[in-house]
């Protein structure tokens, strides 16, 4: 029975506010056991070397150590994608970045274990470092890794939907751009800590900052060797994670065996450098970009080539590669579209998911030069835009559905917001708006490993006292999925998210959820506890109808209330209602679960890129520039973000102005890059700011007042039809204020971050504009070969000539 | 093992005492030794703000206060902030208004803002911002913060009067 | 967690019992005021003394008096520096944008006097300087930012100090043996190594400010708060009516000292402050700047502003209307 909505829609206390506004929320190092002991790593100084010897001898006989393990301890190898198991807990023979785990030492405290750490005895061969994808392009040898296409080259592809060149070819005008994105790390607040231990009944648990208990979980029984149902992993609440906590870290595997070995708990918390080591962030990418257009603005295609810097190990780099190129066709409709994707490997800490996933750098170049073609066809950027949308229940040429689209409201709105066609190149010299837009996935269509059980699993239990619990392997990572858990079963059964308690992220005891990647668990896990909610909801209400004299499916569930849909009879407390239908029914439980819709291609490769639901955003960045020194001011950004349906608007709009804050870090100071030193006098390849000063992100001072609008058209894929809101709402904002300098004082910075000294650069150059001026030749294999859907494609692969025949 | 220390501390109004190995920070003090963890490191080099507490009324930065240094000093963490069962306005604002999101750097920052109502309060926001330049935040944007910190001082007028 | 090594210490009543511990602990011994550069130093092992001689319980460090100068005890707080009315413009808006609000809760005066130069390849992990088998400043033989130097060229990061120079102070250092005055200009050594002209044993105990000047400070960093300065500029003038009769301005963050441009002073001697004037002055003060490629941003960038930045200073002294200009440069009035 439909009803008005209580609980979903209105703004509300989350459900953990009060344990984390009182310091009551245990996060993993705040967790302390008796007889607890701590472990400390020892790590590479140098980026390329093979281990030829490890002499521990010294930090094993060091007062107060009761435990080194090295390489030799952990003869299986991990990795979070089945296709790049890679990594070791600790290195056994080689060595890949500055930073790379090598040895470890457990001792009674943390500063024993420095002390002895400083023991060990690491004699390495070095080899020459792999210090960029161009290097790595132009050296096979050494290899980093054994394995992948060939030499440095981890992986590279290439699709083309429907023959991109013929497409670009009859274009009116062609643009051609490059443009670079530099890498950048999470920098969550938290930095990682595990905390291992035998339990009373001999199995291992471990507590941990990990966004992915699940992957964990898997991952610890492969390395260690022991049964899967000897093992718990609780995902302690994350203090701030943006993917940087989605990989298994080799501290989580040496604290488990050390816990084992020694039957003590074991505690490990990394240093900020360390984290920064871990990484496993934005890769940095260069790509170039091929668009053609017809003098009345419309798009006909795009090629698009990139060149993914990797980091010394796998990681989701398999999955990041398709993301530079898979969500561009999104926003905008392409009748043709090629993408070729390399990523190399290089001796610096291994990129992997940050906020977005793969889908910013594209998305970068695609906005900035959509702002260049409106600039050459004479027309504004947002109508250029508004003409291009994709259509709702649509597929793109490299078939994916589109769902529902809010962009075309997003641009509307922020337009409006911004004062967009009034104050657009009239706030005079200096000062400028720029605008772009995005979107993003709702949880990615394929879990990392085969199979083909669902996505998330819900268990929702009742107990007589009207109490709710639920139980869900999601991942609270301070995006608030406990809250959207608690505001879905509270609104379906009709209770407030007072009476609710979540249980969540423990293997031991929630059903699976792959986890907090991919903006996934709203969609996923909400939609399993929607399932499981509503299952209690029906057996309730098939008890008390007779006694409401209603039918069971016009049973209404409100505000603690269960009565007749007309209001006929006084109806019953929710606590009654509950107490009946146990009477009848025995212990009320139910469980539901959720699995993502079949991808429409049928290619393989299909699998990276579809979803049950899009969101979009659409951003307007002011700036102001000083023409003299080209430094830069930003004092409001506009936001408008298609969420479908807001669960939480607090919420809600805190991860909309976070995402804002975090892109605009990106784009004018956060850089995760590298300092290699002069060959001929060292071998040095190393991070260059491993620090919270160094590594620049906005301080409350920096950060701009933002207005941000939710676009509300609830998707039916999505529970109560919320559609994601954490990674999104980043995307768009590089380009606009890229965009945005252009406006103000007429430069083009096609390279993220944005800095004043490129700025003034740029103005002071003959071309008036900073950015990657050539791209290497890449070796990208023959593209895989797909018609798109208004061609006659089937969503399979097929040969290139085929397209005339069925056209 | 090396030598501690019998470090004695005014918490929270309360006086508390603990065996510290001599080379510790307050910040490792209260978290180890007294048992508070409510207060949070990010760095311990005084680049993120997350481990700030109030000394003898002051925010300042745990990890860089010797524990030796603050014998019978008033030391003020965000344990001690609520009102029995109910939060501080400060508390309460965080939690309605976003101030809060992943929680870790919340500490730090309430306990900043505390300083701050206590000298002024009646902020402007750029009095605010100024105020909290000093913590680090990666999930809000600070905007909610700000927000919170609005809320809370308005609150605390309103019960001054 | 990062850990500091083990220490042992002392916590003397007086200057006089602080001076004679330095003189009997000798080079094993390091002062500890604020302890927020020497801390973060000690857990990253640049240095690790073996005995701490804490300034905190020195009281007569935290005095202030204002006669015909304004003396400021070394000890004090920098946000005590900012909140003193009686405070100089130079020296307050220096002390204001020191790191955080919090650091200047802790920071002293004298601890920003005497920071310790820094680098990119210095202030890192011991590990981190490992991987790069460390450098000229500590533990290392190499400068890796100029490779041929001879010398270190870490770079002086206080900012109270160019203001402080153009304010024309000076400090009282005080040993066993006695105590001196030094202008704080002659404070410093352009080495990164051996920066200060202070000896191991001496104490700052107090800074004298002479009376007179309207002066001003402007700092260049990345972020509106935490950053050490790339740039600072200090301008401190003497008037009658419009012309000036003396003038002193200084620089910070691009040597391994604070140091006087006299030239400047010079030649603003007798002038009023017009455009022109400014812009030539600007020059003259940014041919002295030589930033090295050891701090953030891009090195020709910060060469590039400089005269931007001294243009900033001596216009906000003529009397221009500079607010919104240091809004957008400081993100705050400073007001």
């Amino acid at each position: 029975m439909k009803k008005k909505l209580d609980v979903v829609g209105k703004a509300r206390r989350r459900v953990d506010a009060r344990a984390k506004v009182t310091g009551a929320l245990r996060y993993a190092d705040d967790l302390f056991m008796p007889r607890m002991l701590y472990a400390k790593l020892l790590r590479s100084p140098h980026p390329h070397a093979v281990i030829e010897k490890i002499d521990a001898e010294k930090a094993r006989r060091h007062p107060g150590v009761h435990l080194v393990l090295t390489g030799k301890d952990f003869p299986v190898p991990f990795g979070i994608m089945p296709v790049s198991v890679d990594e070791y807990p600790l290195a056994p023979e080689r060595v890949r970045y500055v930073g790379d785990p090598v040895a470890a030492v457990i001792a009674v405290d943390e500063q024993t274990a420095v002390e002895a750490i400083a023991l060990i005895e690491v004699r390495y061969r070095i080899l020459k470092p792999i210090e960029s994808p161009e290097a790595g392009l132009n050296n096979p040898e050494p290899r980093i890794h054994d394995y992948g296409e060939q030499g440095n080259i981890h992986r590279n592809q290439s699709y083309e939907f429907g023959k991109t060149e013929e497409a670009l070819k009859s274009s009116d005008l062609v643009f051609e751009d490059l443009f670079f994105y530099e890498g950048n790390t999470h920098l969550p607040m938290e930095q990682q800590a595990s905390l291992a231990f035998v339990d009373p009944e001999g199995r291992l648990q471990i507590s941990s900052s990990t966004q992915n208990p699940h992957y964990l979980h898997r991952q610890l029984a492969r390395v260690l060797q022991i049964a899967e149902t000897r093992i718990r992993v609780v995902a302690t609440p994350n203090g701030g994670a943006f993917g940087g906590k989605c990989d298994p870290g080799g501290h989580e595997f040496v604290v488990s065996k050390a816990a084992l070995v020694l039957g003590r708990p074991v505690k490990i918390g990394l240093t900020r450098e360390e984290v920064f080591y871990v990484h496993r962030g934005r890769h940095p990418v260069l790509m170039k970009m091929k668009t053609g257009v017809t003098k009345d603005g419309k798009l006909t295609g795009m090629h698009l080539q990139t060149l993914l810097d990797g980091g010394g190990y796998g990681s989701h780099g398999p999955a990041s590669t398709f993301y530079t190129g898979v969500l561009t066709p999104v926003t905008y409709h392409y009748p043709r579209f090629k993408f070729e994707a390399c990523r190399v490997f290089t001796n610096k800490p291994a990129c992997g998911p940050k906020r977005g996933h793969g889908t910013p750098q594209p998305r970068f170049g695609q906005e900035v030069q959509l702002d260049k073609i409106a600039g050459k066809l004479g027309m504004d950027p947002a109508e250029l835009r508004l003409k291009n949308l994709t259509k709702a229940d649509s597929l793109t040429a490299s078939w994916l559905r589109v769902g529902s689209t809010g962009l075309g409201d997003c641009i509307t709105k922020v337009t409006e917001m911004s004062g967009w066609k009034q104050r657009r190149g009239k706030l005079g010299r200096g000062r400028g708006l720029g605008l772009a837009c995005s979107t993003y996935m709702c949880g990615a269509g394929v879990a990392i490993y085969w199979n083909k059980m669902p996505h998330s699993g819900v268990q929702v239990l009742l107990d007589r006292s009207g109490g709710v619990i639920v139980y869900c392997g999601a991942t609270e990572i301070g995006q608030g999925s406990d809250d959207v858990l608690a505001a879905i079963v509270a609104e379906t059964l009709g209770v407030d998210t007072g009476v609710v308690r979540v249980v969540s992220g423990d293997t031991g005891i929630t059903p699976v959820d792959l986890g907090s990647y991919s903006s996934r668990v709203t969609i996923m896990a909400g939609n399993a506890a929607v399932q499981a909610a509503e299952r209690l909801r029906v057996q309730i209400a098939a008890v008390v109808s007779e006694t409401l004299g209603t039918l069971p499916d016009r049973v209404v569930f409100s505000q603690g209330r269960v009565f007749a849909a007309d209001h006929s009879g006084p109806g019953m407390s929710f606590v009654e209602a509950v107490a009946a239908a146990e009477s009848q029914l025995g212990t009320l439980s139910a469980v539901g679960s959720y699995s993502p819709p079949k991808a429409p291609g049928k290619y393989k490769g299909a699998g990276v890129g579809p979803s049950p639901a899009y969101s979009f955003s659409s951003c307007v960045v002011e700036v102001e520039v000083d023409e003299r020194t080209g430094w830069i001011h930003v004092p409001k950004i506009w936001i408008a973000h298609d969420i479908g349906r807001a669960l939480n608007p607090t919420l809600a709009r805190g991860q909309v102005i976070g995402g804002v804050y975090m892109g605009l870090g990106e784009a004018l100071m956060e850089e995760q890059s590298f300092r290699r030193l002069p060959e001929k006098l060292s071998g040095a390849l190393v991070h260059r700011a491993p620090s919270m000063l160094d590594y620049k992100s906005l301080t409350s001072l920096d950060m701009p007042d933002v207005e941000v609008a939710l676009i509300e058209d609830p998707d039916p894929n999505c529970p109560y039809g919320a559609k994601e809101v954490g990674q999104g709402p980043l995307l768009p904002v590089m380009p606009a204020l890229a965009n945005a300098i252009y406006d103000a004082v007429g430069v083009r910075i096609d390279e993220i971050p944005i800095t004043p000294d490129k700025v003034l650069r740029a103005l002071e150059s003959e071309s008036k504009r900073v950015g990657p001026q050539s791209f290497p030749s890449v070796p990208y294999p023959e593209p895989m070969f797909v018609l798109p859907p208004w061609e006659g494609g089937d969503g399979k692969e097929t040969k290139r000539d085929a397209s005339a025949a069925v056209v | 093992m090396g030598e501690k220390f019998r470090c004695g501390l005014t918490v929270n109004g309360e006086r508390a005492e603990a065996l510290v190995l001599s080379y510790k920070t307050l910040l490792e003090a209260l978290r180890e030794d007294f048992g508070l963890t409510g207060t949070k490191h990010g760095c311990e080099l005084g680049e993120c703000g997350a481990c700030t507490v109030l000394l003898d009324g002051e925010p300042v930065l745990s990890c860089l206060v010797l524990a030796l240094e603050c014998e019978g000093r008033a030391v003020q963490t965000i344990e001690g902030l609520a009102r029995g069962p109910e939060l501080h306005p400060l508390q309460a604002a965080f939690a309605d208004f976003g101030g809060s999101q992943c929680g870790y750097c919340t500490p730090g920052v309430i306990m900043t803002a505390k300083a701050l109502l206590e000298k002024n309060p009646n902020p402007t926001r750029q009095q605010i911002k100024e105020a909290t330049a000093g913590n680090l935040c990666r999930c809000t944007g600070y905007n909610q913060i700000v927000e919170s910190i609005e809320d809370a001082a308005a609150k605390l007028r309103a019960e001054a009067k | 967690m990062l850990r500091l090594p083990w220490f042992e210490h002392r916590a003397p009543r007086s200057v006089a019992e602080a001076a004679k511990i330095l003189a009997g602990e000798g080079p094993r011994a390091m002062l500890i005021a604020g302890g927020t550069d020497l801390l973060p130093n000690m857990k990253r092992r640049h240095q690790a003394p073996k005995v701490l001689v804490s300034l905190r319980g020195v009281s007569e460090l935290k005095n202030f008096s204002n006669g015909s100068g304004t003396n400021f005890g070394s000890a004090l707080t920098l946000n005590q520096i900012v909140q003193n009315p009686k405070t100089p413009a130079a020296l307050r808006q220096a002390a204001a944008q020191v790191a955080t609000p919090h650091l200047r809760n802790m920071g002293t005066l004298g601890g920003n006097l005497c920071l310790d130069t820094r680098c990119n390849y210095y202030n890192q992990s011991y590990e981190w300087r490992k991987a790069i088998d460390f450098c000229l400043k500590v533990d290392g033989k190499i400068c890796w930012v100029a490779t041929a130097s001879k010398r270190c060229v870490a770079v002086s990061s206080t900012d109270t100090a160019p203001a402080l120079i153009a304010l024309n102070a000076a400090v009282t250092l005080v040993s066993s043996q006695g105590e001196r005055e030094v202008k704080v200009e002659d404070l410093y050594r352009n080495d990164g190594i051996e920066y200060l002209s202070r000896k191991p044993d001496e104490i700052l105990t107090e800074v004298r400010v002479p009376k007179g000047w309207t002066s001003t400070y402007w700092k260049l960093r990345r972020r509106g708060s935490f950053d050490f300065p790339i740039l600072g500029v200090a301008a401190a003038l003497k008037f009658e009516k419009e012309v000036i009769t003396e003038a002193r301005i200084a620089l910070g963050a691009v040597a391994s000292r604070p140091f006087l441009v006299e030239k400047a002073g010079e030649f603003l001697k007798g002038k009023s402050l017009s455009d022109e004037v400014i812009a030539q002055v600007a020059e003259l003060v940014a041919n002295r700047a030589k930033p090295m490629d050891n701090t953030d941003m891009d090195l020709y960038w910060r060469k590039e502003v400089a005269d931007d930045f001294a243009g900033y200073a001596l216009r906000e002294l003529r009397g221009d209307d500079m607010r919104e200009t240091r809004l957008r440069i400081a993100r705050s009035e400073l007001a």
